[in-house]
């Protein structure tokens, strides 16, 4: 019955393909998967938009939507309705080739990804050997999106927008990279599929997920952090930055073109959240070893919709980042930690898991953070810019 | 030759065409860039994951982006007036062709230099990591050793610019 319920999606697909001749079954098994990811995830999205609205608007002390339907739970369709309904404006002296691929690049681009998570147990579409490095891949096309759009509308706030969410992309990118390396460095894996087998352990009723290492702790933080920047969400929405230059690079899109921005942002965030998830909370797998008769998809998308709560969390607490502050951050602060976050993975390796590993790592990634938040602070980068045009 | 040869060697070199010929250069980037995409297809289709994942990332992910914002910042994006042929177009044909013929000359005649090639060689990526850490940890080294330089050598040309400033 518990192997049922976990495997409920994966046997539902082998029941549906058996009615086709074998030769087309493998073709008909993938057109289905990916028809199901392209359905689920907008429905997650939707879902989503309206938690955020309505949990902004509980952080900011006002209702959020409340108009349509009970609770206001239809925005999202009403949304939805209006965004294909309204006119689709293209500025007269754009470039309508670029500016119309542009939102398709990024929506197929973030779709990609999904191709190689690990939803649950046996439930991912293509089991690569690389599967790691095609989801980066997939995220390094999203930037020349951006790029595209920005160019293409002729509009200096869009341009500004895309040199700022470029700039902010590759910088951080470096980092998210990085502190995935370090979960490469122990599975000696590049698959996702792999990566989660190697985390779905117990010892003393608890998991062995990397989260749970002195390594993994400091690889999560700076993951979580990156991808923040990588997604574009506040506190790094500076691409974006309603206050300084209207909508960044999608100020002129209108219609369904904006709405497709608007989706590729959020399905990128469940991509990456997703992504993190596999790397260092273990994927499907239950957190503790008696709650292991909970289906694994359950697991992931709960994993995955706590994360989504934290970037609206975040969002709802702090303020932007001004562009001195987020490259100073990248470049001084996160990448010399992620480096040494790498030897200190090399060292967990070699001395073996054990309790003093565990206290001398940690001690090492404790005290370089300490130092370094320090003298970062006594330097006095964190106080009023200077301006070196300006004035 | 699949069909599937035939898309992506169509995606290449009209990629490649399109950036010689069209007049805007951000164009011409774009161009180029989906010209490095139907390359990294066709190292997929070839069955080298890495090398076509590499390719996506590297070339899309961080040439590409670092050619459009180098035009951004150094010229304005309006098309150029003249026509896109230089005026020593014939030279340049010629010396494109004789490095065409040489490459291809090569790899042709590189199948017989080989022995016993028949079988398809597998490279998964855990035999690239060995053999980059083992046999070839030396040309690694020194690639690194370059870049590293490189790198220096570019903060130093940006800081420069700051100390005349002041």
């Amino acid at each position: 019955m518990v192997e049922k319920a976990d495997q409920i999606f994966v046997t539902l697909l082998h029941w549906l393909v058996g009615f086709l001749p074998t030769g087309w079954q493998h073709l008909a098994s993938v057109v289905v998967c990916v028809v199901v990811i392209i359905a689920v995830y907008p429905t997650l999205f939707a879902l989503a938009v309206l938690l955020e609205r309505k949990g902004l608007g509980r952080m900011q002390n006002r209702y959020g939507p409340n108009r349509v339907g009970p609770f206001g739970i239809l925005q999202p369709v009403a949304d939805g309705i209006k965004s294909l309904t309204k006119e689709d404006v293209v500025p007269f002296r754009a470039d309508a080739l670029v500016h119309f691929m542009a939102p398709l690049v990024l929506v197929v681009a973030v779709f990609m990804g999904f191709a190689v998570l690990p939803m649950g147990r046996n439930m991912e579409l293509v089991d690569m050997d690389a599967s790691l490095l095609f989801f980066f891949a997939m995220g390094a096309s999203t930037e020349l999106s951006v790029f595209m759009a920005g160019w293409s509308s002729r509009n200096k706030y869009s341009l500004l927008g895309a040199m700022r969410a470029i700039a902010q992309m590759i910088s951080y990118e470096v980092i998210l990279l990085l502190s995935s390396v370090a979960v490469v460095m122990i599975t000696g894996s590049l698959s996702l599929v792999k990566i989660v087998e190697a985390q779905n352990h117990y010892t003393w009723g608890l998991p062995h997920w990397f989260v749970l290492t002195p390594w993994g702790l400091m690889g999560f933080v700076l993951f979580v952090i990156a991808s923040t920047a990588e997604t574009n969400r506040s506190p790094f929405d500076l691409p974006e930055g309603e206050s300084e230059i209207i909508a960044g690079y999608f100020t002129e899109y209108s219609g369904f073109k904006f709405a497709l921005f608007f989706l590729g942002e959020y399905v990128g965030m469940f991509g990456i959240a997703g992504f993190g998830t596999t790397l260092f909370l273990g994927g499907w797998s239950a957190p503790l070893s008696v709650l292991t008769w909970v289906p694994s998809w359950i697991w992931f998308f709960g994993k995955v919709l706590l994360w989504i709560c934290f970037f609206i969390w975040l969002r709802g607490t702090l303020p932007r980042l001004r562009q001195d502050q987020l490259m100073n951050f990248a470049w001084k602060f996160a990448l010399p930690l992620t480096l040494l976050n790498l030897i200190v993975a090399a060292l967990w390796h070699f001395m073996g898991a054990g309790v003093v590993t565990w206290l001398v790592c940690f001690a090492i990634l404790a005290i370089a953070y300490v130092l370094m938040a320090r003298t970062g602070l006594k330097r006095g980068k964190i106080g009023p810019r200077s301006y070196r045009y300006a004035e | 030759m699949s069909i599937v040869f035939w898309i992506f060697a169509v995606i290449t070199l009209g990629g490649a065409l399109a950036a010689m010929l069209l007049r805007s250069l951000v164009h011409s980037a774009l161009a180029v860039t989906l010209s490095f995409a139907g390359l990294a297809l066709m190292f997929l289709e070839l069955g080298a994951q890495f090398a076509g994942f590499t390719q996506f990332l590297v070339y899309i992910g961080a040439v590409a982006i670092l050619v459009v914002f180098a035009i951004l910042l150094t010229r304005s994006s309006e098309e150029t007036g003249s026509g896109v042929f230089s005026p020593t177009w014939l030279r340049g044909l010629v010396i494109a062709a004789a490095v065409f013929a040489v490459l291809g000359w090569s790899i042709l005649n590189s199948a017989a230099a080989l022995p016993g090639t028949t079988a398809e060689p597998v490279a998964s990526v855990q035999q690239i990591g060995q053999a980059l850490m083992g046999p070839y940890v030396l040309p690694l080294e020194i690639v690194a050793v370059l870049l590293t330089s490189a790198l220096i050598g570019a903060v130093i040309v940006a800081m420069h610019e700051k100390e005349g400033a002041e």
